[in-house]
């Protein structure tokens, strides 16, 4: 409508009527909804990955002091890395595939998750840790029953921060890469000039950022904040 | 002669404060507790009460003595030994029955009866109502029963309670102490009660154990008329908060002399907030 009115060409500007047609076909006849999958594929692997590590680095760091002078430093340097500056290592190690892929995925999640493991269990009110070992819990029972249900809230914080930076780290990659997913199709658009399917793409994806961030993460902090009766900020 | 159950054997405790110097807290600390027995430590703030309970429930470990229990030394916690803190420390993320169970699940009991275990005690605290709540939806005495019914489910020999009470308000800390007191003549277990509040102390023990303060060392042990069953006639209780106020009032004026200097010039009965009986106002 716009390009219409402003008289400017329609590969750079396409109608917002073209622009929804060509997001409906592309959802029906397959070609979004196959770029989709792959990106969630992705995405979950590399995220999951992120997530344990982040854990099992959280765990070390707060546990031995010698790890948290050494690793502790070396994760808030590379958190502070934007993920796609590890691509061009990323195709040297692994080739232009989607390993390449998967390790900015990964790599940009697992910083910010290893920093919000470690506070989250850094956090834990010596009150709980001492009611349960007199109560008898050690090891990893201790872990297990106290340690990481007392930072369940500041790991949900963790894990959403973590998912977007993820989410941000596959775009560039899959734009960059190769095989398919959101990003390439944005990449083909851009190549073919099919301008609307590059808007379609650009909705999809910020749809998508949108709906994980509000229905999962927000309603899952929720959740945790009614069941244990912390006030509500926002 | 009774047979003596909680040893506590020359216990020294030092630590290290901010200007790296040491500190010592614990002096040379030596008793003994018969089993059954409710005893309570009273001393300024900061004496170490809570130190010699956390040497006992095994939180913190002494640099030199021992702890033994009916002949055995202890050097960990263990759910012999179970603790009720001033603050609740309920688990907010799970509810008043699984909190109470947490404890049993370490024990080799079955799950059918680690619940019904359960919830005999939360009845015994009058809690059975609230089984499936959550902390939060608890009010602060509530809670403290909890914690109470967690610590006693565990079926410990001792219960080591911190100020469990000072965070209550009068009315609520009444109640629980006749509850406390039922309850000790139930199970028969020994309580080792550390608070600030004489009336308190001597409304509940059977010993008092006067602190002194800096390092911490005991300064008087005083036995309380065992009337327990009966009201105590008032004019007895009155005699022994007195006796022990005035016991405490150096140690007292010890503290606030170092910590407050040349400010120091008033002297004022800060123990008994709200006081009807004008103790302390003669001394
Ligand atoms: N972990 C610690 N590190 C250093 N100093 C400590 C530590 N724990 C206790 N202290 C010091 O030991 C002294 C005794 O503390 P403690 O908590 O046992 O006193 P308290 O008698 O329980 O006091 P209150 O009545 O205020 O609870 C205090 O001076 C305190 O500052
Ligand atoms: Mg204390």
């Amino acid at each position: 409508m716009t390009s219409r009115l402003s008289g400017l060409p329609d590969f750079m500007f396409p109608s917002l009527t073209q622009v929804f047609s060509t997001l409906f076909n592309g959802l029906i006849d397959g070609q979004i909804t196959k770029a989709i999958i792959i990106s969630f594929k992705r995405i979950l692997i590399g995220f999951s990955i992120a997530v344990i590590l982040g854990f099992i680095l959280g765990y070390l760091i707060w546990r031995f002091t010698f790890v948290e002078d050494t690793l502790g430093f070396l994760v808030t340097a590379f958190q502070s890395i934007p993920s796609i500056v590890w691509f061009p290592l990323a195709i040297i190690w692994f080739g232009l595939n989607d390993f390449a892929i998967l390790f900015i995925v990964t790599i940009g999640a697992t910083w910010t998750m290893t920093m919000s493991a470690t506070s989250g269990f850094k956090n834990v009110p010596e009150l709980y840790q001492r009611v349960a070992k007199t109560l008898g819990s050690s090891g990893f029972h201790f872990i297990k029953t106290v340690i990481i249900p007392a930072s369940i809230p500041q790991i949900l914080s963790g894990l959403r921060i973590s998912w977007a930076f993820a989410w941000r780290a596959l775009m560039a990659g899959e734009l960059l890469g190769a095989g398919g997913g959101l990003g390439q199709l944005l990449e083909n658009g851009r190549a073919l000039g099919q301008m609307d399917l590059v808007i379609s793409v650009m909705i999809i994806i910020a749809v998508i950022g949108t709906m994980m961030d509000r229905v999962v993460f927000v309603r899952l902090e929720r959740s945790v904040q009614t069941k244990w009766g912390i006030n509500q900020a926002t | 002669m009774k047979k003596m159950y909680l040893k506590i054997e020359g216990i020294n405790k030092s630590f290290t404060n901010d200007q790296n110097e040491k500190v010592k807290v614990l002096d040379n600390i030596s008793m003994e507790i018969e089993k059954g027995s409710f005893v309570s430590i009273v001393g300024p703030s900061g004496c170490g009460k809570s130190t010699l309970l956390d040497v006992i429930a095994g939180l913190e470990k002494a640099d030199s003595g021992f702890i033994s229990v009916s002949g055995k030394k202890i050097n960990k916690p263990g759910p012999d030994r179970v603790v009720v803190f001033q603050e609740d420390g309920l688990f907010p993320w799970l509810t008043v029955l699984d909190n109470v169970m947490y404890g049993l699940h370490l024990k080799k009991i079955s799950k059918i009866d680690a619940e019904k275990k359960a919830k005999e005690i939360l009845k015994m605290v009058h809690l059975s109502q609230y089984i499936h709540s959550y902390p939060h939806q608890l009010s602060g005495g509530m809670k403290q029963r909890v914690a109470i019914a967690r610590a006693l489910v565990m079926e410990p020999d001792i219960l080591l309670m911190d100020e469990p009470f000072s965070a209550l308000d009068e009315q609520t800390k009444m109640m629980l102490h006749n509850e406390l007191l039922d309850i000790w003549k139930e199970t028969k277990v020994t309580i080792f009660f550390v608070t600030h509040d004489i009336r308190e102390a001597v409304k509940l023990s059977e010993k008092i154990v006067v602190l002194a303060t800096r390092p911490g060392k005991i300064k008087e042990i005083i036995t309380v008329p065992a009337m327990k069953d009966s009201m105590m006639p008032n004019s007895v209780t009155l005699k022994m908060e007195r006796k022990i106020l005035t016991i405490l009032q150096t140690e007292i004026d010890k503290v606030w002399k170092e910590e407050m200097g040349d400010e120091y010039s008033f002297q004022t009965n800060y123990i008994h907030r709200s006081d009807s009986n004008h103790l302390g106002n003669d001394i």
